[in-house]
């Protein structure tokens, strides 16, 4: 197989005991609620031996987390273990005194967050966060040595001028930085076992790939096993040796990852793969080879879709004249350099491209890229410095007066990333969706009405969601209100500003079909803002690479994944998790 | 950080001058008879209206009359108290006695404030927890002087501890009882303060990590929890010198002590509107250095305050 | 059991029937309907302090109002000085002040003057701080910088001692309107700066992003959707501050600088019985029980509302 195999081989031959180093079995969780008692974690099972990696998968809410935390009994608020057992090295965990499990944590258990932006204290410096571990571990037993080690720790994770960085606190670093820290951290007393918890799910996936290759290094070199927890199946696969997918609390499969994403034999892992946009839309033809998985995953159906539509669309761009067309766009930002002095920032630099009538272009970019400055400039909710943002050949940046700003809202429609975030919690569905409609005058009150059951008919929801307030629908059911009240208005376009990014894999999946659905069936234009390349490849047909306010790469999707030119974008693809996985028959 | 103070001195330039302007105009600018008004049912003399009314300019523009104000506050030129004597040499004497008095007062709510906090927000939900809310919010409610009565009946007259007045030169022990009664409002804002803000931190991601780590219940608890908590409270004793004012007038007035206070609660018993105003400008302008510096206290606390450009 | 007893990974699969699929993304149409209101009603109704403390305030309010159907002393009427400073008797349950008067009188008379004052005070500081500060946080700029800093002058001047200089200045004309609306003078700037600060985080909601991207114009979106997402902090604030501007008065009233002596408020009178507190503490403990259990009610209910509100302590 690949290269990763080895690795596995070199685990193996580690000195053993004979025993796995981690066994856990029959793993209960709960939680007490308002609502009761919620068993967030049933019967669990699954070991590790030393040296070895395993990925715990599952999306959010299937206790792939809660699992992990228990080993270490850091379960958050009401949280307890009522069942079944822990080992590490043949002693249990479950029911071990305070100090016993404090003894444990970090020099035998080592363990890495998710968030580098809330998980250093941002009141001490870096060094002291260091040293506190080496000296609670007993690494080293004097402040001096602690810090000769500290500077040690900060070099192995891959931070340069490490004597320099002690001093400096978490606020004077990037999320990079403060990931690397972290790890150095549960790294620094060379634990058995790591518990790396989505430890890069917040970075951008070029930082992603290099933080990852790293860690992979600093365990393969201390022989440290690691646990990861993640929701990226493609992630799991390409870091973990073993994996154990997680749904509503339970083990539904585990074993060899390369196994089990060949052959996925549990209907929920078989949709898991079949969603994962790194994996299954490899090439569009070769995800038909998943027609005949028996319960269909949504996204089998997109997928056909896709093909017939992407063959329509190909004619149709050629044909029009572009429906949005950027030229020279530029935008600066005074930004304050401390002091009384300001800086001009150029967010977005000269950018063109256009958009066809009934096509998908993509915007892919890291964060800071200047993409979604992009978007609310074609949105014309922030004004250009300079160029100009046609839309049917008009120029949006000369509307001034009202009325024609309002014909213009009614032909340019967005879509956000917070699914949390993009409804006023005051409103209910129906008030959210009609919006639109009141305030541009559109029909009756009972007209209305009827438009609102329409919209949620076509975006595949019960018409009883019009008296629901939205913390009462999930993340997928929200975006799919916002995708509603975006079409309230019948746009030609709508600016899908990184609208399935929050979302698990399956919804995310079921949202794009969605989409893909109303683009054949309205012949609508969307602009795709995204920083997920994988997710390109499933959706658009161009694509725009951004860095730092520039367009560095443009071209039609197949030839962007297939022979890049720039090498940003051969980074951006090589970073994508499980990019590199052949996927079996 | 000298950054930070520079900006933090230049926001309170215009703060100040507009605070203290606010104060004059109230005194000076209202319809009426400023200096008649000032004295209330009484008459004053004649010859303390035409000082008053010589000292405070009143024969010129307001504006110009302002500007002599605000040009004599910096010269610590605060006015004239009601019986002719400059404010400046009233405050010689009264300041130390009040200053000794806000200390011990500050240092009872600090501690004991910030020590019951922490135990009710680590025992979120338990009984000391619940104690320690109902307390809090009794101490809220009733109002100082109450307090100030009661605590004085129980502790000088019914036991015969302590003094119920302070004496001369207002001896450390006397100043006890005053100074727990000047504290009990703010003693009871900072436990809940307190134990909002440990228990927000208790959930905190670092916190979680801190004790990954593998470090001790006590260090975490001491060294991530506490010192983060601090912040808030810190923040809380800035605007709490305000209050401290305030209830050291009442105070004060209550144990009969000589100091700012004191001659405040007199001056307002005994109709001396002059001496009132004099002496409420200087502490407000107390108050806002003293804010200053709790400003410095803070950025202390708080590396991302203290390196912020 | 699944791959416990072999070191090579066996590869397990859980048989279906144990974790059933569901539908992706089912909308449960079952599910009790809820909002932010709503939900917090339901965390109150089931709270004992909110019940206490809100029918608490609401008895006091009535005794404010009515203070004639809970005593047929017309209080100033029959004092005597034959019955100074005694203690309780029959028809007189809190005994007498030092003039003679009947205490439980005076308590329920003094319920309406503090409620007058706490009640405008907080009505004056709610309009003008939350127009304010709805204005500095929504439009920013100029309105932001003339407002923030005017408020922070005013903020620089403890309440009370501002209270003290103008009512000094007002001897004249003290009466519960002016006492309100001076130490709303000096309030507004908290309530303006909650609520700037409430309004600069939904302003920057992707909601009102989408509302003007939708063609909703600003003052309308500042209406419809920042307004009404900024008031639940301003809720809480206000039902605090009634309590506090209660104590307020009644420090202002202890002080001489308040409500004049000849009004019946518990102010003026726990400030007249200091005096007696030797030989009548009833006099000082009626009133001042009034007081402070009124004000108590408040925070209590600030509090509850609070806890309500905040759906992250709520899931705690």
């Amino acid at each position: 197989m690949t290269q990763e195999s080895s690795h596995t081989m070199n685990a193996t031959t580690a000195p053993t005991t004979g025993r796995p180093l981690l066994e856990v079995t029959d793993l209960e969780v709960s939680f007490h609620t308002q609502n009761g008692i919620v068993n967030a974690v049933r019967g669990v099972s699954f070991s590790l031996n030393a040296g070895e990696s395993l990925a715990i998968v599952g999306e959010s809410g299937s206790g792939k987390s809660t699992s992990a935390t228990a080993i270490i009994d850091l379960l958050p608020g009401t949280g307890k273990v009522t069942g079944g057992s822990i080992r590490l090295d043949g002693t249990e965990l479950v029911g071990i005194s305070r100090a016993e499990m404090e003894a444990i944590r970090g020099s035998q258990i080592g363990y890495v967050p998710q968030d580098p932006m809330s998980n250093l204290n941002p009141v001490w410096n870096i060094g002291f966060q260091v040293m506190e571990t080496l000296l609670a571990n007993g690494i080293a037993k004097s402040r001096k040595e602690a810090e000769a080690k500290a500077i040690q720790v900060l070099q192995d994770a891959g931070l340069p001028d490490a004597g320099k960085r002690l001093r400096q606190y978490p606020h004077q670093f990037s999320g990079g930085m403060r990931q690397r820290a972290l790890i150095g951290i549960g790294l620094s007393s060379q634990p058995k076992l790591l518990i790396a918890d989505e430890p890069t799910s917040a970075l951008d996936v070029t930082v992603q790939r290099v933080i990852l290759d790293h860690l992979n290094t600093l365990t393969r070199e201390l022989g440290t096993s690691v646990i990861f927890i993640t929701h990226d199946l493609g992630l799991a696969a390409e870091r973990a040796e073993k994996l154990v997918v997680m749904y509503r609390g339970q083990v539904v499969e585990s074993g060899p990852s390369r196994e089990i994403l060949a052959n996925p034999l549990h209907p929920y892992t078989q949709r898991l793969v079949a969603a994962a946009p790194s994996l299954a839309s490899r090439r569009m033809q070769a995800v038909k080879s998943h027609e005949n998985v028996a319960i269909a995953a949504p996204t089998a159906a997109l997928d056909l879709t896709l093909i017939e539509r992407a063959e329509q669309r190909e004619e149709a761009a050629t044909a029009a004249s572009p429906i949005i067309s950027l030229r020279d766009v530029t935008k600066q930002y005074k930004i304050r350099t401390g002091g009384f002095k300001t800086e001009l920032f150029t967010a977005v630099d000269k950018v063109s491209f256009d958009v066809h009538p009934g096509t998908t272009t993509a915007i892919v970019g890291e964060s800071g890229s200047g993409k979604s400055t992009i978007a609310k400039m074609v949105l014309k909710l922030e004004d250009v410095t300079a160029g100009n943002v046609l839309v049917d050949g008009t120029d949006v940046t000369a509307i001034r007066s009202a009325k024609d700003v309002l014909a213009f809202r009614r032909r340019v429609q967005p879509v956000f990333q917070d699914p949390y975030g993009t409804l006023d919690p005051l409103y209910n569905i129906a008030q959210t969706i009609a919006e639109p409609l009141v305030v541009h005058g559109v029909g009756t009150a009972k007209e209305r009405t009827a438009r609102v059951r329409e919209l949620l008919d076509q975006v595949s929801l019960p018409v009883s969601t019009m008296s629901r307030y939205p913390n009462e629908l999930s993340g997928g059911q929200r975006q799919r209100i916002a995708v509603a009240r975006a079409l309230a208005l019948k746009p030609d376009v709508l600016v899908l500003d990184e609208a399935v990014s929050a979302l698990d894999v399956l919804v995310q999946g079921q949202i794009l079909n969605l989409l893909t659905e109303l683009q054949s069936e309205m012949g609508l234009s969307y602009l795709f803002i995204t920083h997920d390349l994988a997710v390109v490849r499933l959706v658009a047909d161009s694509v725009c690479v951004m860095k730092s306010g520039q367009i560095v790469e443009s071209a039609t999707t197949d030839e962007v994944f297939d022979s890049p030119r720039e090498q940003y974008t051969k980074d951006l693809l090589a970073a994508i998790p499980g990019a590199g996985i052949e996927l079996g028959a | 950080m000298a950054w930070y103070f520079f900006r933090r001195v230049l926001q309170m330039i215009p703060v100040f001058i507009g605070a203290t302007f606010l104060i004059y105009f109230m005194v000076f600018a209202l319809p009426g008879d400023p200096v008649l008004a000032m004295f209330g049912d009484k008459t004053p003399s004649p010859a303390i209206v035409a000082e008053l009314r010589a000292q405070y300019n009143l024969d010129k523009p307001f504006i110009v009359q302002y500007l002599l104000y605000l040009g004599g506050l910096f010269t610590f030129d605060f006015g004239t108290s009601f019986s002719g004597r400059p404010v400046s040499d009233l405050l010689a004497s009264a300041f130390p006695i009040t200053f000794k008095l806000a200390m011990l007062a500050i240092a009872f709510e600090a501690i004991a404030g910030i020590a019951i906090g922490l135990f009710a927000g680590l025992r979120k939900g338990k009984l000391f927890d619940a104690s320690a809310l109902v307390v809090s919010l009794l101490l809220i409610s009733v109002p100082t002087f109450v307090i100030g009565f009661v605590l004085q009946y129980v502790f000088a007259v019914q036991l015969g501890w302590v003094n119920a007045t302070v004496g001369q030169g207002a001896p450390l022990k006397d100043l006890i009882l005053p100074a727990i009664v000047l504290a009990s409002v703010s003693f009871a804002y900072i436990v809940r303060l307190t134990r909002t803000s440990v228990s927000d931190n208790l959930g905190a991601d670092y916190v979680r990590t801190a004790t990954a780590k593998g470090l001790s219940r006590g260090r975490v608890v001491r060294v991530h929890v506490l010192r983060n908590s601090l912040i808030p409270v810190v923040t809380f004793l800035g605007t709490d010198i305000g209050a401290l004012m305030v209830g050291a007038i009442v105070t004060e007035g209550i144990f009969n002590i000589k100091g700012v206070g004191g001659t405040v609660y007199q001056a307002i018993i005994r109709g001396e509107g002059p001496t009132v105003v004099s002496f409420v400008a200087v502490m407000v302008i107390i108050f806002m250095v003293a804010n200053l510096l709790v400003d410095l206290l803070y950025a202390l606390l708080d590396p991302r305050i203290r390196y912020a450009k | 059991m699944p791959n416990n007893d072999s070191r090579s990974p066996e590869h397990y699969v859980a048989p279906l029937d144990e974790t059933p699929l569901l539908v992706i993304d089912k909308v449960d149409e079952n599910a009790k309907p809820s909002n932010l209101w709503l939900d917090a009603w339901r965390s109150l109704r089931h709270s004992p302090i909110f019940w206490i403390s809100s029918s608490m305030i609401l008895f006091i309010l009535f005794v404010g109002l009515f203070p004639f159907l809970f005593t047929n002393e017309p209080p100033n009427n029959k004092c005597d000085l034959d019955n100074s400073n005694g203690g309780p008797e029959a028809g007189h349950p809190f005994g007498f002040t030092k003039l003679g008067c009947d205490v439980f009188a005076r308590v329920v008379y003094g319920a309406q003057p503090s409620l007058t004052v706490g009640i405008t005070a907080t009505l004056l500081v709610v309009i003008v701080g939350v127009i304010l500060g709805a204005l500095a946080g929504f439009y920013g700029g100029f309105f932001d910088t003339i407002i923030s800093r005017v408020g922070d002058m005013f903020f620089a001047i403890p309440v009370v001692l501002g209270a003290i200089v103008l009512m000094q200045t007002l001897s004249g004309t003290r009466n519960a309107l002016t006492v309100a609306l001076i130490l709303s003078i000096f309030a507004w700037p908290q309530v303006a700066r909650i609520t700037r600060g409430a309004v600069l985080s939904a302003k920057n909601s992707d909601y009102v992003t989408a509302s003007i991207a939708l063609g909703v114009t600003r003052f309308r979106v500042l209406m419809r959707h920042v307004l009404p997402n900024s008031l639940a902090p301003v809720i809480v604030v206000a039902t605090v501050s009634l309590g506090t501007f209660i104590v307020a008065e009644a420090t202002l009233s202890y002080l001489g600088v308040g409500l004049p002596s000849s009004v019946m408020s518990w102010g003026n009178d726990i400030s007249q019985a200091q005096s007696s507190i030797r030989t009548a503490p009833q006099t000082l403990l009626y009133p001042a029980g009034a007081l402070s259990l009124t004000v108590l009610s408040f925070l209590m209910l600030g509090d509850v509302v609070r806890d309500a509100l905040d759906p992250k302590a709520r899931a705690r």
